[in-house]
């Protein structure tokens, strides 16, 4: 468990708490985090909306959206916390390193892919090496 | 039940129903349906975000169901970003599972 690991916490709090316990509520989760080892490295209280169903008999709540980096073990200690409040409705914990690494691999792949074409356009004008512009380009259909 | 997104009649409650019809020359035979082509693709998409509700929102019918690949267009691989997404907002309350 070396490695980093990034994850997306939301939660929803209780739509009757005022501003000021939604930052104290949202202070102490932080603390939980970084007691244990963890960074932040966003927070965003996305403000009040209306749930899409019932949670607890409420129609709306405060949706709070951090961003950890860390082990996994401050997420277990989070999570555990969070089930025993009764003022957070519901919480969702993503690990996102694993997704955004593979987005980032696409969107390299891809790049390469556009470096190559205008290259071997180029070359093809150049000395009619039209021949090894199919096969760079059926290299990577196959890729 | 498999049959659901092909009855006539349902095909209307999808934004989708011009297409649809186009692509229903006539009756019988094989359905002669134009290639739709994935927009995430050209909008060269790599993640799709579960706090998105608005890009989501539109990939759920009235029902609150997640609108099948045949009718999306989407291809398999963001086929699976979007259902995988759409689930994670259903989680957290952004999406009903079930509309009423």
């Amino acid at each position: 468990m070396a490695e980093k690991r990034t994850y997306e916490v939301v939660f929803i709090i209780d739509p009757t708490l005022g501003d000021d316990e939604v930052m104290k509520l949202s202070e102490t989760v932080q603390k939980i985090i970084t007691t244990q080892g963890g960074t932040i490295t966003k927070t965003e209280v996305m403000g009040k909306r209306q749930l899409a169903y019932e949670i607890n008999h409420k129609k709306d709540g405060t949706y709070v959206l951090l961003e950890v980096e860390g082990s996994g073990a401050e997420i277990a200690e989070l999570e555990r916390r969070m089930r025993v409040n009764d003022q957070i409705l519901r919480y969702m914990t993503i690990r996102v390193d694993e997704d955004r690494r593979r987005a980032d691999k696409l969107k390299d792949r891809r790049a390469r892919k556009a470096a190559r074409r205008t290259g071997a356009k180029n070359k093809a004008s150049g000395a009619g090496a039209s021949a090894s512009a199919v096969v760079a380009e059926s290299d990577e259909a196959e890729a | 039940m498999s049959s659901h997104y092909e009855d006539r009649e349902r095909e209307n409650s999808y934004g989708f129903e011009r297409e649809y019809e186009r692509a229903m020359p006539g009756r019988g035979g094989r359905r002669m349906q134009r290639r739709k082509i994935c927009r995430f693709c050209i909008e060269k998409v790599d993640l799709i975000d579960f706090k998105d509700v608005k890009l989501l929102q539109s990939y759920i019918p009235e029902r609150g169901k997640i609108l099948p690949r045949r009718i999306s267009g989407a291809c398999a691989a963001h086929q699976r970003m979007l259902a995988e997404a759409i689930k994670r907002a259903r989680n957290i309350a952004l999406l009903p599972y079930a509309a009423d």
